[in-house]
């Protein structure tokens, strides 16, 4: 393992590059990614729509193996990891935000926040029982029975947002979580991340391209055709520093 | 987990009923053909299936199935007597003569000449009169499909009247006498049966040569069946089976060939190939709708075992249910055939055959369409 890595930083990525392949083009998604997240903040990840936001988080989280370059999570290599161990991985240290919620729709509120540890193999009561705690802390406490389909797009990020914590994960991250709602649901979804979801062990890694959420970052990297052009404060960044 | 799979399975009530009718009606088409396949070959061999006594049946060497009599001289009986390991042997008569019934009309029938002292091949099923009564003068026993359908009595005013003990026939301008009415199983040869002795099948049977069909021969205790056969075939030159050997004979007879056992075979494969169609598409569906969530199971740290024990239970949930009903309509179906001419048999072999084919469909269709998930690729996982 590589040693050089300082104890505050959650995910270290140097030099990251993928290519996709198909069989009538080759895309370069990332060309050379240099960033590191630090425990306790709240990064995003912004730019343009195919600029290779997703492809990232999908390689930071495990779930996509980069081509060249070194991308370390708690200081692991997920990419030599086997299959198993990485999934294994996962599900201990990664809690996921899906832009379309990504709910079992036949599945109530309370049984879907419970998944990540019925995984890890806790018994279903204890598992619901600690689900019911998570809602409780996102403000649906009332609507543990609920199924998705009753809740609106708000209240079922809610749910989307207890199951990414109810494990307490090191590692959160979220691809376009206020995509599909409206500004003040955003607003509110944002306000409750970061009441929630940050803490001193936690790194938070967020994708969007939805501008009107960026006071909610620690610090934002934007990204440009694989590349970060520029990294800043959300402070800075939004201090007219646009051209960055 | 598999809880969790459940859940998913009959919280989605429309689909969840969809695919157990799915596999139900794939299941009641694959046990029914197969039914319906296994009764016509059944049949057969209905005559051997009848006449349980006998271990190794003799005939000539050019038979090739039960219904296929190529007749023996009368002496062959006692060489086969003399063969050792013989308990008993004895001669057994079937041919096709002509009946003239009451209103002068001439009906072929099936006839059989048992073993004057022993009896041995009669019906096992009397429904009326009894085995023993064919020893009194003149007497034939009737099959009860004949007595009713083709050898009934048409009185004067047309209506028809089934045979019964006391009636008479004339076979080959002989007199036969009614004595009994048996019932016995349906052969491919839809002629009535008529049971007579062997003696009395000599008289009725145009004169010929040789007129014995088949010796029936049981076994002394202790002597392998299928020795005492080999025995009887070195020493006498004539063919002799086992029963089972003959049904199998009889068998392989028909399905080689007549086209009966082919064009029945191509609707068992009709409904093995349009019942797995159904039930892989169906199972292929279910898990492409639901590909989205194992995606993001397996992003949550699902390993391929458990997704792969959650889809394999929701299989077999479906499958059992489904076929569960499905054979039950099939068993209905039966019930309501078992009055009719339709062949129709479902032994516990088939049903496990079935049973065990449903279920593997399922499995192997959810199966292949899981694989998308094994290789967890973000686009499933982070699909907006
Ligand atoms: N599976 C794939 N095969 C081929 N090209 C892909 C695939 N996934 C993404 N891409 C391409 O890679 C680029 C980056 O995609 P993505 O990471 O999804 O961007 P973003 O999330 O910023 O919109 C885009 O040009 C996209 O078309
Ligand atoms: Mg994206």
């Amino acid at each position: 393992m590589t040693t050089g890595v300082p104890s505050n930083i959650a995910v270290h990525c140097a030099g990251v590059t993928k290519t996709y392949t198909t069989e009538t083009t080759t895309v370069p998604a990332l060309r050379g990614i240099d960033i590191d997240v630090k425990f306790g903040e709240l990064l995003m990840l912004v730019g343009p729509s195919g600029c290779g936001k997703t492809t990232l988080i999908s390689v930071i989280a495990g779930i996509l193996d980069h081509d060249s370059g070194e991308c370390l999570v708690f200081n692991r290599d997920l990419k030599h990891m086997p299959d198993k161990d990485r999934t294994k991985f996962r599900g201990e240290n990664i809690g996921f935000v899906f832009q379309a919620y990504n709910l079992i729709h036949t599945l109530t509120a309370q049984e879907n926040v419970a998944i990540p540890l019925l995984i890890r193999g806790v018994v279903f009561d204890e598992a619901l029982k600690k689900a019911a705690e998570v809602l409780q802390r996102v403000g649906l406490g009332e609507r543990l029975t609920s199924l998705p389909s009753e809740l609106s797009g708000g209240q079922q990020q809610r749910v989307a947002i207890a199951r990414a914590l109810v494990h307490e994960p090191k590692l959160i991250v979220c691809d376009e979580p206020t995509a599909a709602l409206d500004h003040d649901t955003g607003q509110k979804i944002m306000g409750l991340f970061r009441e929630v979801a940050i803490g001193e062990n936690r790194a938070l890694i967020i994708v969007t391209h939805d501008s009107r959420i960026f006071p909610f970052a620690d610090r934002i990297a934007k990204l440009d055709d694989g590349k970060i052009i520029a990294v800043a404060t959300a402070k800075e960044f939004l201090n007219g520093n646009q051209h960055l | 987990m598999i809880r969790i799979a459940l859940k998913m399975l009959v919280g989605d009530r429309p689909k969840y009923i969809g695919m157990i009718l799915g596999v139900m009606f794939s299941s009641f088409v694959i046990t029914q053909q197969s039914s319906i396949f296994t009764g016509i070959m059944t049949r057969t061999f209905g005559f051997i299936n009848d006449s349980p006594l006998p271990d190794v049946w003799v005939m000539d060497p050019k038979v090739q199935y039960i219904d296929d009599i190529k007749p023996l001289q009368d002496t062959q009986l006692l060489r086969v007597r003399g063969v050792d390991g013989v308990e008993w042997a004895t001669p057994l008569y079937k041919g096709l003569l002509k009946a003239r019934l009451s209103n002068g009309v001439f009906q072929n029938c099936n006839v059989i000449g048992l073993d004057d002292a022993s009896l041995v091949g009669g019906p096992g099923n009397m429904i009326k009169g009894k085995l023993e009564d064919l020893r009194r003068a003149d007497g034939v026993i009737v099959d009860i499909v004949g007595a009713q359908g083709r050898l009934a009595k048409i009185l004067p005013d047309g209506s028809r009247q089934t045979l019964d003990i006391g009636d008479t026939l004339e076979l080959n301008d002989r007199r036969a006498i009614v004595v009994g009415i048996a019932s016995i199983s349906r052969t491919f040869q839809s002629q009535p049966v008529i049971y007579t002795t062997y003696s009395r099948a000599m008289n009725f049977a145009p004169r010929e040569r040789k007129l014995l069909s088949f010796v029936l021969v049981k076994a002394k205790p202790g002597v392998a069946i299928s020795d005492l056969a080999r025995n009887i075939q070195s020493q006498t030159g004539l063919k002799a089976v086992t029963a089972e050997e003959f049904k199998h004979m009889t068998v392989m007879y028909f399905l080689k060939y007549t086209g009966i056992p082919i064009n029945f075979g191509i609707g068992v494969l009709l409904g093995f190939l349009v019942g797995t169609a159904i039930v892989g598409q169906i199972f292929h569906n279910f898990t492409l709708d639901n590909l989205r969530y194992f995606g993001a199971l397996k992003a949550m740290g699902a390993s391929n075992g458990t997704l792969l024990r959650m889809i394999i239970v929701q299989a077999i949930v479906v499958g059992l249910i489904g076929y569960g009903i499905g054979v039950g309509a099939a068993s209905m179906f039966y019930h309501v055939s078992k009055k009719s001419e339709l062949a129709f048999r479902m032994p516990a072999e088939l049903l496990i055959v079935s049973a065990t084919a449903v279920t593997v469909i399922c499995v192997i269709a959810a199966i292949f369409s899981i694989r998308k998930v094994f290789k967890l690729e973000p686009a499933i996982v982070f699909k907006s």
